[in-house]
């Protein structure tokens, strides 16, 4: 064990892991929110809302209908998926070709809207979600003890992260998708029909999100506000990844998510701020983020 | 002649003014909390209907008063606070202002109060600097302070054998003096501090604190925080096997309604300090369940809301005592101090000349699931700390009230 910085290395490696933990979230998150990005040209403040209903989701499915984890792991995603379609379809898609701004607007009312439909029903303090039986318990790694549920989070995110990256990158479909936000009415006159493939991918993308919100149900409480608390710091992974980047977005989460993990070792009264100092920087330095393309 | 009926009409002009003022018996509450973020359910929309229901069982309307009961969200933050209460008295006219959780709003409410003479009945905010350094002759701390958790949860953990604690403190005025009146309690017991985590306010993510705090092989994890902090640290540190291997988590603030968030699984055994639970004797029974019956949510009432259905009693008591509101905060409190407090909710007690109101304490221990009769059924009462003994001696105070 050889003391680092006034650490032992092995707390440090306790800490680097939890970091990623938290990456994981974030790189979930952002993903989502750089998929929509990249496709309509939304920010897509609704988010946390729709990640915070995904854990609702999962909590009414096991107190109401008696289905477990594993079933809200696919159930909760499609159902807010379903629920992103006909917003996208009743709303967002009245705003197509206008400022950022219009839609901006419009989901950050959405979000405050559903946030606080839920705190008045559930209030603020949230409601017990625990973690299921097959991941209970956890494996002494040496240098820490690490929960099994923990452990699960990182290896599941990062398989539909790179599942998700592949998927737009490196297929057919994911092609057709990059085209038709390079020229939709090109795209058009191949015959794709555009307007239900963007309607798509924003259903894809808060599906994303209700699964975040489902991976979180048994870390966190399942509370109104999580996804509020939350989706701030997302935006800023998301504006130091660069715009609509999808591998940025998830390599700029996991990062994130290690530098927040140091901080909270070596100044941990600026563990929440220290993404936004970050974000500060890279603005500066590079203003269309880590891995984004200037215009 | 004419000089005689100027007299006598001055005379009646002074007399009418005089029982104008006489007669002024409307009387404005404020009730200032968090009503949306973590701490919206200790305090809140509950604390507004334990506020409204103390009008109505005062039975004040019935003898010409006119009283209103209004509401805003200070959101956490003490900027936010002061101008709602600036406003509240320049503009709306208000007497009293109610509630107030979260220290560093009801530390900086507190300075407005007393520069416009006002009343300020605390009851969710916990540090005892409010009836020390920061007394004043308008304010009274009513249900409970950093000093009688600590001295409450400190002393009979330590004294048990937890003689090493580790503190995961909240970064602002009420963890500091938490983990201030805590560390106290620890050391007078023979106890040793081992290392502290400054976390800030709101923090979704405890695992890296947590891991922290087992490194540092203290026998007891002191949770210097509250509400939604102390829900996810609480569930994290089962998560992470913290109880298993050996170490105490001591919440040292925990609510009713966080027990019920948390679900017995994730907090049986916790031990910790309160002056009040629904379940205690009819009254605070019959109590309760008006209060929850009135609540969208259902939730039983926490201490920080029946603290301020008490205060507002008390308020209108020594209001009703007075014959009409004097628009004179320090007289009114002067008042309050002078007539001994008796309600359902805390029993007998009184209220210091620092504005401590003094009622016993309790030391609480969550029930395992099998011992839980259903929802709300949560608490074992451990031990009862006289009122003597819960708050603060007047010996240690530093309150300038205090005559030495």
């Amino acid at each position: 064990m050889i003391p680092l910085l006034g650490i032992s290395t092995q707390a440090l490696f306790g800490q680097l892991l939890l970091g990623l933990i938290n990456g994981a979230f974030y790189a979930l998150l952002s993903l989502g929110l750089a998929v929509i990005f990249g496709m309509l040209n939304i920010i897509n403040f609704a988010h946390g809302a729709l990640y915070m209903v995904g854990a609702f989701c999962a909590y009414f499915l096991l107190n109401l209908l008696g289905l477990n984890y594993w079933f809200a792991l696919i159930i909760s995603p499609l159902v807010v998926g379903l629920l992103g379609i006909i917003i996208e379809r009743t709303m967002l898609q009245r705003l197509a070709g206008l400022d950022h701004l219009y839609g901006l607007l419009l989901t950050f009312g959405l979000a405050l809207i559903i946030q606080g439909v839920f705190q008045n029903y559930f209030g603020s303090s949230g409601l017990p979600y625990a973690i299921p039986r097959e991941l209970t318990g956890g494996t002494n790694l040496g240098f820490m003890f690490l929960p099994n549920y923990r452990g699960w989070v990182i290896i599941f995110s990062l398989i539909v992260c790179l599942a998700t990256w592949f998927m737009i990158e490196k297929t057919r479909l994911g092609a057709y998708l990059r085209a038709a936000t390079e020229n939709p009415a090109l795209v058009r006159a191949f015959g794709i029909n555009v307007p239900r493939m963007v309607t798509l991918t924003y259903g894809f993308g808060v599906a994303l999100a209700a699964l975040a919100g489902v991976l979180a149900a048994p870390i966190n409480q399942v509370r109104p506000l999580m996804g509020a608390d939350f989706i701030i710091v997302v935006f800023a992974v998301v504006v130091i990844g660069g715009m609509g980047s999808i591998m940025g977005s998830i390599v700029t989460g996991f990062m994130l998510g290690l530098i927040e993990g140091l901080t909270k070792v070596f100044y941990p009264e600026a563990s929440n701020t220290v993404i936004f100092v970050i974000m500060a920087i890279v603005l500066l330095v590079r203003p269309a983020g880590l891995f984004g393309r200037t215009a | 002649m004419k000089t005689s009926v100027a007299i006598v009409a001055l005379a009646a002009a002074l007399a009418w003014a005089g029982s104008a003022a006489a007669q002024n018996k409307n009387v404005k509450i404020g009730s200032l909390s968090d009503q949306s973020s973590l701490y919206a359910d200790i305090g809140g929309p509950g604390s507004t209907v334990a506020a409204q229901m103390a009008v109505e069982d005062s039975g004040m309307a019935a003898k010409g008063w006119k009283i209103e009961v209004i509401a805003a969200d200070h959101q956490n933050k003490p900027d936010v606070g002061v101008s709602i209460v600036r406003q509240w008295f320049d503009v709306e006219k208000v007497d009293v202002v109610v509630d107030v959780p979260n220290s560093g709003v009801a530390l900086a409410v507190n300075n407005v109060i007393k520069e416009k003479n006002k009343v300020f009945l605390n009851s969710g905010a916990g540090t005892s600097d409010l009836t020390n350094k920061a007394c004043t002759p308008n304010t009274i701390h009513w249900t409970y302070d950093t000093y009688a958790l600590a001295n409450g949860t400190g002393n009979a953990l330590t004294k048990g054998g937890g003689d090493t604690w580790f503190f995961l403190t909240a970064d602002y005025a009420f963890g500091a003096a938490l983990e201030r009146d805590t560390t106290n309690a620890v050391t007078k017991a023979g106890g040793k501090v081992l290392g502290t985590v400054r976390h800030p306010l709101n923090s979704p993510d405890f695992s890296s604190f947590l891991l922290q705090a087992q490194n540092s092989k203290a026998k007891v994890i002191g949770l210097a925080n509250a509400g939604g902090d102390t829900t996810n640290a609480v569930k994290q540190a089962s998560e992470f096997g913290i109880t298993q291997g050996g170490q105490t988590l001591a919440a040292l603030l925990l609510f009713i309604t966080d027990v019920h968030a948390l679900g017995l699984n994730a907090s049986q055994g916790l031990t910790f300090t309160e002056t009040f639970y629904w379940d205690m004797n009819d009254g605070t029974r019959a109590f309760s369940k008006q209060s929850a019956s009135r609540m969208k949510n259902g939730n039983m009432p926490t201490m920080v809301q029946a603290g301020v259905y008490s205060a507002v009693l008390h308020y209108l008591k020594a209001l009703d005592a007075l014959g009409s509101n004097p628009d004179d905060g320090a007289k009114v409190v002067a008042k309050m101090k002078e007539m001994p407090v008796d309600d359902a909710i805390f029993g007998k007690g009184n209220i210091r000349e620092d504005g401590r109101n003094i009622h016993p304490a309790y030391l609480f221990q969550v029930k395992k699931p099998s011992e839980s009769k259903g929802p709300w059924d949560y608490y074992i009462t451990k031990a009862t700390i006289p009122a003597d003994q819960a708050f603060r001696p007047l010996s240690e105070s530093e309150c300038p009230l205090v005559k030495k």
